[in-house]
Order: structure tokens, then C-alpha cells, then sequence
């Protein structure tokens, strides 16, 4: 099965389209930030610079952001593919997207600091597999940059500093924590994915997954909904601001998802997705016919 | 906007303050993680007389090397500054820097070596390295690109018109102090309006 597609290319556009051109409903969303900004401040000129950058990286072909961040990818196969293959081909992608400069030689040997020059290496790109009954491909990546990374956090509930205990009201307080520990280090305005639950090694890659969904989709959990609005509107009341400039827009979406848990653990986990809200889905047939998500 | 022509002199430097948009033309190098960890280990007498009197730029650039084999940048944005704060206020005094580019801002130890040396924080724009990059004519030359890589070398390049804004100037005072208290005070606030 797909033994007469060309992956590589096919995985290829994917991270170009993903590194160039942010998602509309991501543009969309920093406008009306910028919308609400006062004139002339240093909220608004930020975001005029990163609507401008969002123009000239799309016209141009050329990354958004230089830090091209971590390819993690979703990958669903039917029974029968290799995911051997599916991993060696997004690597050589990843091989060949440096090469074309859409992406920068972004994996550092830990223990040496040697850059491996490719954009490949151990645990990069990260790629997640799951088989599914339909016939071809679902592939949907994000790029996810260092210091966005950096900033995302872990909470243990309960959290005596917080006062937050093992319910809703106790997440809402450590993610408010975490936007406010963040300030503008994770280049604001930024996207959460938070997972409510799982272990420390789930949770984060759960936390990741809520930034697949659309920045305006509704959670099926009306708790959950409800809280997602809330702390949209309360991440804005910090007064953060673009780039930790000050100003009214911190934060473009909240997405909470939900693990079981260990009776012992109670995990609140924050990833935080800067402006350059990078992402890509495509669908692959058997024949190789590609319709983007994205 | 005002125009700064690095190199910039010391009095130059201590006329600006938080909150000010300037453009700079001229001279910079660019490093960041392994460049500050580096040039503390030892006195780097070959890139010092790039570091005297001007800005170091806190930046991973992608580049492509041209047919002729010289360089240009690609996507050239900052990276986050906060990680050479235990270096930075050091690498200032160690070579006479006058500036830093970055973004998020910095901690006290830089804030207070800004104050001492005659220096200032100057945030670009996160992720926007494609303005950027437009903003970066020319690259003269590289230092420790084999040993490093392309994110961590250091690059000596030259700028047009390169904006930033002051964020933490050479009076003590820090834009990032203030978003910081004031977030922290509202978050007490949120936090007491719901039990």
C-alpha cells in the first residue's frame, strides 16, 4: 500500500505549508487583537509587525518564524502500512525541508551541543502513530517552537502556593498561573493546550493534541466549554499583552482535554503554542491524492 | 523614529529610555546560548573588536549559503533572552557591548549590568523573521559556525533600519518589572473573586 506514492514530497509540502503560512483562523484571531489594542501602543505596533511578517513569510515561501520549531505529528494508517516507512519518510521530509531552508537545522546533539545540520535526530521529529479502519492517510503536524516550549508547565494538584485543589475551580487557577509565569517569554499572543489528568509523560503529549483542534470550536464537555471561555477571557484580564508589552491580548484560545488519572495524581499540564500557530493536516489516498485539511 | 548608527557611543546609549521605538543601522553580531557560555570561558580577542560598541543580537538565524559562497538570512527573528541572564551582564562589561536584541526581556543581574556599563535591552518582535530578516542587507562573516551550528554561530551581519523597541534601559528601569508586578497583582485579584 502506497508503495507508489511519493510520501517524501507529499510530507514535504506539508512542513512548507505548515512553516509559511499560518492558519486563517489564526490571523483571524490576531487581528481582532489588534482590533481592540489602543492606538498607537506598543500592543499594536507588535501586532502589526507580525500581520506584516504573516504577509511577507506567505508571499515569500519563507519561514514565519526562524525558529522551526519541533515537527510533532499525528499519524492515523489502516492496518497494513508500515510505520517504519511512514517514520523513515517524514524523516527524509525533514532531511529534505532543511535543505530547502523551510525548516533550520534545529536538533542539537545534547551532550556534544553538535548540531546534527539535518533537522533530524533522536526523538525529532516526533511522530505519534495510530491505526484506523479507513483506507488512507490522515497526517496533521505542528511545528512547535523552543521557546514557547519552555514556557509550558506541569501542575501536581493539590498546590498549596495556589491554593488549588483537585477540581475545575484548581486547574482554572494553575492555568492562569501558567500564562502569568510565561508573561511574554512564549511570544504572546499564544494558544494553550492544557491536559486535565493523565501522567507526566501523557498529559504533555495530550496537552499538544488540543492544538490540533480549531482555535473556535466549542468542547463537547459543557464544563469544559464553559471553563475554556472563562479563561480565555480572564488570560486576557492579566494585562500581559503581545510580547509582554502590555495590552489586552495574551492569550487567542484555551483547549482543554481530559485523561484518566491515578487515584495518586492529579496533573494540570499547560502547553503554550506561540502566535505562530503552526500547523498542517492532509489526507492521503492509496493513489496518492492529497486534499489539505489546512 | 529615531535612527541609531551602531557602532553608538556610551552617552548615546544613556539617552534612551523604556517605551522608545528606534531603528538600528550598521554593525551587529548575533549570538545566543552556546556564544555566551563561550565567550565567558576565555577573553575571544578575535570576535571581541565585534562586540566593542555595539548590540548583541539574540538570534538563531536560518541561512542559506549563495553559489559564490557568501551568506545570507533567511528568517532571522530573536530568541528568548532570559536564558543568558546568569552571562549576560558579564559579556556587556567582559567587551563593551552598548545593547542586547532579544526578546521577553531579562532579569535583575542584566537590568543592574545595563545601569553599570552603559547599556540597553532592545526587544524585536517575536517570530517576526521575515521583517526582520528583510532588515539584515549583509553578512560579513561567521565565527565558530563548524563547532556550533547555524542556530548557535555567531554571526557578524549588517543592518538597515532594524527595528526594536527599549524595554529595559540604562536608568534601572524595565518594562517587564512592571507587566509582571501588574499581572501578578491581577491575578491575585481573579483569583479572590472566585472561591
Amino acid at each position: 500500500m502506497f508503495n507508489n506514492v511519493d510520501l517524501v514530497e507529499t510530507f514535504t509540502e506539508l512542513i512548507r505549508r505548515a512553516s509559511t503560512q499560518l492558519p486563517a483562523e489564526v490571523t483571524d484571531a490576531i487581528e481582532r487583537g489588534r482590533a481592540r489594542e489602543v492606538d498607537g501602543s506598543m500592543a499594536q505596533k507588535a501586532l502589526d509587525t507580525i500581520l506584516v511578517n504573516i504577509t511577507k513569510a506567505g508571499e515569500k515561501s519563507a519561514p514565519l518564524c526562524q525558529d522551526t520549531g519541533t515537527p510533532v505529528v499525528w499519524i492515523k494508517y489502516p492496518v497494513g502500512v508500515s510505520t517504519k516507512r511512514l517514520k523513515e519518510d517524514f524523516t527524509a521530509a525533514v532531511h529534505r525541508a532543511t535543505e530547502l531552508k523551510y525548516l533550520r537545522p534545529n536538533a542539537v546533539n545534547t551532550l556534544t551541543g553538535m548540531n546534527t545540520g539535518n533537522g533530524a535526530g533522536r526523538g525529532i521529529p516526533c511522530i505519534h502513530f495510530e491505526e484506523w479502519d479507513e483506507p488512507g492517510l490522515d497526517v496533521r503536524m505542528i511545528l512547535k517552537g523552543g521557546g514557547s516550549e519552555n514556557v509550558g508547565i506541569q501542575y501536581k494538584l493539590p498546590d498549596s502556593r495556589l491554593e488549588a485543589g483537585r477540581n475545575l475551580e484548581g486547574v482554572r487557577r494553575a492555568v492562569l498561573d501558567a500564562v502569568v509565569q510565561a508573561q511574554g517569554k512564549g511570544c504572546a499572543p499564544g494558544v494553550l493546550g492544557v491536559c486535565i489528568g493523565g501522567d507526566r509523560v501523557s498529559a504533555y503529549e495530550h496537552s499538544k493534541e488540543q492544538l490540533l483542534r480549531p482555535l473556535g470550536d466549542t468542547n463537547m464537555d459543557s464544563d469544559l466549554a464553559a471553563l475554556e471561555e472563562r479563561l480565555l477571557q480572564e488570560t486576557n484580564e492579566l494585562g500581559i499583552g503581545p510580547m509582554g508589552f502590555g495590552g489586552k491580548t495574551t492569550i487567542l484560545a484555551v483547549k482543554l482535554g481530559v485523561l484518566d488519572r491515578l487515584p495518586a495524581c492529579y496533573f494540570v499540564t499547560v502547553t503554550y503554542m506561540c502566535w505562530a500557530d503552526r500547523r498542517a493536516f492532509a489526507r492521503i489516498n492509496q493513489e496518492g491524492a492529497i486534499s489539505w485539511l489546512s | 523614529m529615531a535612527e541609531l548608527k551602531l557602532p553608538i557611543s556610551e552617552k548615546e546609549i544613556r539617552s534612551l529610555v523604556v517605551g522608545q521605538f528606534v531603528h538600528l543601522s550598521g554593525r551587529m553580531i548575533t549570538g545566543r546560548d552556546a556564544a555566551h557560555t563561550w565567550l565567558m570561558q576565555e577573553y575571544r580577542a578575535e570576535v571581541a573588536p565585534y562586540l566593542k560598541d555595539t548590540v548583541i543580537y539574540h538570534c538563531g538565524p536560518v541561512v542559506n549559503q549563495k553559489d559564490d559562497g557568501s551568506w545570507e538570512f533567511v528568517a532571522a527573528g530573536p530568541t528568548t533572552s532570559i536564558r543568558e541572564e546568569p552571562y549576560q551582564a558579564d559579556v556587556i562589561a567582559r567587551y563593551g557591548l552598548r545593547g542586547v536584541i532579544g526578546k521577553g526581556g531579562m532579569g535583575p543581574m542584566t537590568l543592574a549590568g545595563l545601569e553599570r556599563s552603559g547599556a540597553v535591552y532592545l526587544h524585536a518582535i517575536g517570530g517576526a523573521a521575515q521583517v526582520l530578516a528583510e532588515a539584515i542587507p549583509r553578512v560579513e562573516k561567521v565565527f565558530m559556525l563548524e563547532e556550533f551550528g547555524v542556530p548557535e554561530a555567531l554571526w557578524v551581519i549588517h543592518v538597515d533600519l532594524f527595528p526594536v523597541v527599549v524595554s529595559m534601559d540604562s536608568h534601572g528601569v524595565s518594562l517587564h518589572d512592571a507587566v509582571e508586578a501588574d499581572s501578578k497583582a491581577k491575578l491575585k485579584e481573579l483569583i479572590a473573586s472566585k472561591a
